[in-house]
C-alpha cells in the first residue's frame, strides 16, 4: 500500500514550506526515520523524516519549489506498486499544473500557425516577416544583442531598421546616446532590474510586522540612562566569568527582572481578554543575511548573568547558522532589540507580536554630563519602548522604563 | 602550373595515380575506346591497355557491384558514371554496400572505391537528367563526398579521392569539362579531404557555394561589388565531411550568410550548413540565414522556365540583399 509523503507542519505559523533539498532521489529505498528532505520553513530550515519503510516511487515537487501544507511531495511504496490514482488525484487538487498544460498547448497550436505562412519551395512566404504581429517585444539580432551588451546600451532606446524594426548591426553601429528618446546623460548606462525571490523568512517578517504595526497603535517612549556603573560592574563581572558577558545581556536580564515587577508589560493582547504571562521570556532579536529572527531566553528572570550570555550566545550562532529549532523561537514575552554596536544612538522598533512591547536599546556614548553642578565624563544610554497602548498605557510604560533605568543604574540591585 | 581544363586536370589526377600504382583501374560506359563520354579519359586506353581501362555495358547497378566487389579484394577503382542522373540505378550498390561494408564486418573489409562523373543539371536535358545528388549521398554515413568547382580542387581531391581507402563519391559538371584554370603539376599535388577555401574576400556576407554554383556565386558578387556590397566566397570543395569551422569563422566577420545550393530544399545541403550556422554562430548572426537552391519541383524542359528554375545571380543577390537588409 503506497503512502503519501505530504508537507508537514513544521512551526506553528507556517503556512508553506519549500523543499531545499532532496536527500532521496525516485528508487531510493528509505526506513522508518530516514531524513528525505529539507524543508525552508518560515523560520528555519528543517528535516522532513518519513516513518514508513519502502521505495521512493516518486518526488512531485522540484528543490526550490514551494508547497502548501499537507501538499503532496512524495510518495513512498513497493517497487513497481500502481499510484496513478494518487497522483491523479494530487493533479486534480493542483490547477496550476493543468493549466501550464494548456500554455503547452496553445504554444503548439501558435507553430501550427507560424508553419502555414512555410511553403517548401519558396521558404516563409512573407520573406521579410511583415505579417508578424508586433507584440510588444524588442526584436534584435543575436550580433546586435551582443554588441549591446558589450557598449552597455539599452536596446529598448535603439529604434531598429530591420523588418518589423529589428534592431541590427548598423543600428547599433550608429546609435548615439543622446538621441536616444529617454534623454539620457551619455555617461549613465543603465542596468536591469534585478528579481529576487521572495524567502519563506521574508514572507513572514512581512506579514507579522506589517499585522503588529497596522494593528497594534503603537507609541514611544525614551529614557536616557547612566550607564558607568554597568561599565565598571561588566568590567568586574567579565574577570570572573567563563563567558564574556555583553552589555546587551545585562540590558536582557535587567529588562527581565523589571518585568517581574510589571506584570502588565508582560502581557499579552487576544481581542477579548489580556493575557499576563507568568514566565519572564526575552527574546532577542537577532540580525542575520536573510532578515531577523528573535531566540528566545526562557525564564529570563530566573537566570543569572553568566547564564543569559551562555545561552544568547549560543542562539546568536544558531541564528546565523540557521541552525535555530522553531521551539527556540516561540513563546516569547518581551523582545529587546540593539543596534548599540552599530552607533545607533535610538531607534524606534515595531513590536514582536504576541509581546506587548519591545525595547529598542541604543549605544553607550561617551560624553560629558553634569553631576551635582559640574561637568565629568560620562556614559549614557538611551533606550526607546515601544508599547501596544490596548495594553499598556503611557504610565505603565513610564513605570517600567523608571525601574530598568535604577536596575542599570545601581546593578547590584539585580542581584537581590 | 600549368592552364588545364577541367577534364585535363582530372586526366591528370588519374594519369599520375594510375602510373604510381597499378592496382588502380577505370571502368565505365565508353571509358576506353571512346576516350569518354566527355574525353576525360582520352588516352589512358593506349596508356594502360584494356585491363586496366574497362568498358562496360550500360549496366551502372551490375559495374558498380563489380567495382565495390574488385575494391574488397585489394584493387583501387575509378567506376566512371555518364551522369549521377544514371548511377540512380547503382544507388543500391553505392548506398547498402559501398557504405556499409566496412562497418558492418567491423573494419575487416576496406573499400577504396571513387565513383565519379558529372553531377546535376547541363542545360535542357529535362527532368531525369537534372538532379543534383551531391546532398543525398551525403545523407549515408560511411560516404564521402566532393563536388568541386575548378580544375585544381578537382586534381588534387580527386588524387585525394582515389588514395582514399573509403568509398569516395567525385562529381563533376558536363558544363564546367572545358572550364580552364592554373592546375599544379607536381606528382605529390594533393589537396585534403574535407577542407573549404575562402575563394574571395569580402565583409558584408558571406555566400556558401559549391560545384557549379560557386560560378553562380562569383557572378553574383561581381555585380554587387559594383553596389559596394562586399562578398566573401566560401567554396566548401567537399560535402562530407563538411568543413564547417572556415564557414564558422567567415561568418563570425560577415555577420550573414546566404547559402547557395544546386540540390532541392527539403533536407538539402543548404538546410544542413543553415542548421549548423544556427548552432555554431547564432551569436554572430545579425540576419537569418538564406539560401538559394532549385524549388522543389522536378526541372522543366522549357527554356524560359529552366532558367527560373536554376539558381541564377540575380536570385543570389536578392538573398543577399535580403540578409544585408538592403532592399
Amino acid at each position: 500500500m503506497a503512502v503519501k509523503v505530504e508537507m508537514p507542519k513544521l512551526s506553528d505559523t507556517m503556512e508553506e514550506g519549500v523543499i531545499a533539498s532532496w536527500n532521496v532521489e525516485e528508487g531510493d529505498t528509505v526506513e522508518s526515520g530516514d531524513v528525505i528532505a529539507e524543508v525552508e520553513t518560515d523560520k528555519a530550515t528543517m528535516e522532513v523524516e518519513v516513518f514508513d519503510a519502502g521505495t521512493i516511487l516518486k518526488i512531485l515537487v522540484d528543490e526550490g519549489d514551494a508547497v502548501p501544507l499537507g501538499g503532496l511531495i512524495a510518495v513512498i511504496g513497493e517497487e513497481g506498486e500502481d499510484i496513478s490514482d494518487i497522483l491523479e488525484e494530487a493533479e486534480s487538487e493542483s490547477g496550476s499544473k493543468e493549466s501550464s498544460d494548456e500554455e503547452k498547448q496553445e504554444v503548439a497550436k501558435e507553430a501550427d500557425e507560424e508553419e502555414e505562412s512555410f511553403d517548401p519551395v519558396f521558404g516563409d512566404l512573407d520573406e521579410k516577416g511583415n505579417g508578424q504581429p508586433d507584440d510588444g517585444r524588442i526584436k534584435a539580432s543575436p550580433l546586435a544583442r551582443n554588441m549591446a551588451e558589450e557598449q552597455g546600451i539599452n536596446l529598448a532606446n535603439v529604434e531598429g531598421s530591420g523588418p518589423n524594426g529589428r534592431i541590427i548591426k548598423r543600428d547599433i553601429e550608429s546609435y548615439e546616446p543622446s538621441k536616444a528618446p529617454a534623454a539620457a546623460p551619455a555617461a549613465t548606462v543603465s542596468r536591469e532590474d534585478k528579481e529576487h525571490r521572495v524567502s519563506q523568512m521574508r514572507k513572514t517578517i512581512a506579514r507579522r510586522l506589517s499585522e503588529s504595526k497596522f494593528s497594534s497603535p503603537h507609541y514611544y517612549e525614551t529614557i536616557d540612562i547612566d550607564m558607568s556603573a554597568v561599565w565598571d560592574a561588566r568590567k568586574q563581572l567579565n574577570e570572573i566569568s567563563d563567558t564574556k558577558i555583553s552589555f546587551n545581556d545585562i540590558v536582557v536580564k535587567a529588562c527581565a527582572t523589571a518585568l517581574r515587577q510589571h506584570p502588565d508589560i508582560n502581557s499579552s493582547w487576544q481581542g477579548d481578554k489580556i493575557i499576563e504571562h507568568g514566565d519572564v521570556n526575552v527574546a532577542v532579536a537577532v540580525g542575520i543575511d536573510e532578515g531577523l529572527v528573535t531566540p528566545v531566553i526562557d525564564n529570563t528572570d530566573q537566570k543569572g548573568l553568566q547564564q543569559i550570555a551562555v545561552e544568547s550566545k549560543e542562539l546568536i550562532e544558531k541564528a546565523q547558522n540557521r541552525d535555530l529549532q522553531p521551539e527556540q523561537m516561540e513563546g516569547s514575552t518581551f523582545t529587546v532589540s540593539n543596534l548599540g554596536m552599530f552607533g545607533i544612538e535610538e531607534f524606534t522598533a515595531i513590536i514582536n507580536p504576541p509581546n506587548a512591547c519591545i525595547l529598542a536599546v541604543g549605544a553607550i556614548r561617551e560624553e560629558p554630563v553634569v553631576e551635582d553642578g559640574e561637568v565629568v565624563p560620562g556614559k549614557r544610554m538611551k533606550v526607546t519602548l515601544s508599547s501596544d497602548h490596548r495594553i499598556v498605557d503611557g504610565v505603565s510604560a513610564a513605570k517600567f522604563l523608571d525601574t530598568l533605568k535604577r536596575m542599570l543604574e545601581n546593578p547590584l540591585g539585580m542581584v537581590l | 602550373m600549368a592552364e588545364l581544363q577541367f577534364r585535363e586536370a582530372i586526366r591528370a589526377a588519374i594519369d599520375e595515380e594510375m602510373s604510381q600504382d597499378e592496382n588502380i583501374f577505370v571502368m565505365g560506359e565508353e571509358v576506353a575506346e571512346y576516350d569518354g563520354a566527355y574525353k576525360v579519359t582520352k588516352g589512358l586506353l593506349d596508356k594502360y591497355g584494356s585491363k586496366r581501362m574497362i568498358d562496360t555495358p550500360i549496366s551502372e547497378l551490375g559495374f558498380a557491384g563489380i567495382g565495390i566487389g574488385a575494391a574488397m579484394n585489394g584493387l583501387r577503382p575509378i567506376v566512371e558514371f555518364m551522369t549521377f542522373n544514371f548511377a540512380v540505378l547503382a544507388a543500391d550498390q553505392i548506398i547498402n554496400h559501398a557504405s556499409k561494408a566496412r562497418y558492418m564486418t567491423g573494419g575487416q573489409v576496406e573499400i577504396p572505391i571513387v565513383f565519379r562523373g558529372p553531377n546535376a543539371s547541363a542545360g535542357q536535358l529535362s527532368a531525369t537528367h537534372s538532379v543534383s545528388y551531391d546532398s543525398m549521398y551525403a545523407h549515408f554515413p560511411g560516404l564521402k563526398v566532393i563536388y568541386t568547382s575548378e580544375p585544381a580542387d578537382a586534381k588534387g581531391l580527386l588524387k585525394s579521392a582515389i588514395r582514399d581507402d573509403n568509398p569516395v563519391l567525385f562529381m563533376e559538371s558536363e558544363q564546367m569539362y572545358g572550364l580552364k584554370g592554373e592546375v599544379p603539376e607536381e606528382d605529390d599535388f594533393t589537396i585534403p579531404i574535407g577542407k573549404a577555401k575562402v575563394k574571395r574576400e569580402g565583409s558584408d556576407v558571406t555566400v556558401v557555394a559549391h560545384g557549379k554554383m560557386y560560378h553562380v556565386a562569383t557572378q553574383a558578387a561581381e555585380k554587387l561589388a559594383k553596389e559596394d556590397v562586399d562578398v566573401e566566397i566560401v567554396d566548401p570543395r567537399t560535402v562530407k565531411p563538411l568543413d564547417m569551422e572556415t564557414i564558422v569563422k567567415s561568418i563570425r566577420k560577415t555577420n550573414r550568410c546566404v547559402i547557395v545550393d544546386e540540390a532541392h530544399p527539403f533536407g538539402g545541403f543548404a538546410a544542413e550548413v543553415g542548421y549548423l550556422i544556427q548552432r555554431e554562430a547564432f551569436d554572430y548572426l545579425d540576419a537569418p540565414v538564406q539560401r538559394v537552391t532549385l524549388p522543389d519541383t522536378n526541372a522543366p524542359f522549357a527554356k524560359n522556365l529552366f532558367d527560373e528554375w536554376l539558381p541564377s545571380p540575380d536570385q543570389v543577390i536578392d538573398a543577399v540583399n535580403t540578409v544585408t537588409y538592403r532592399k
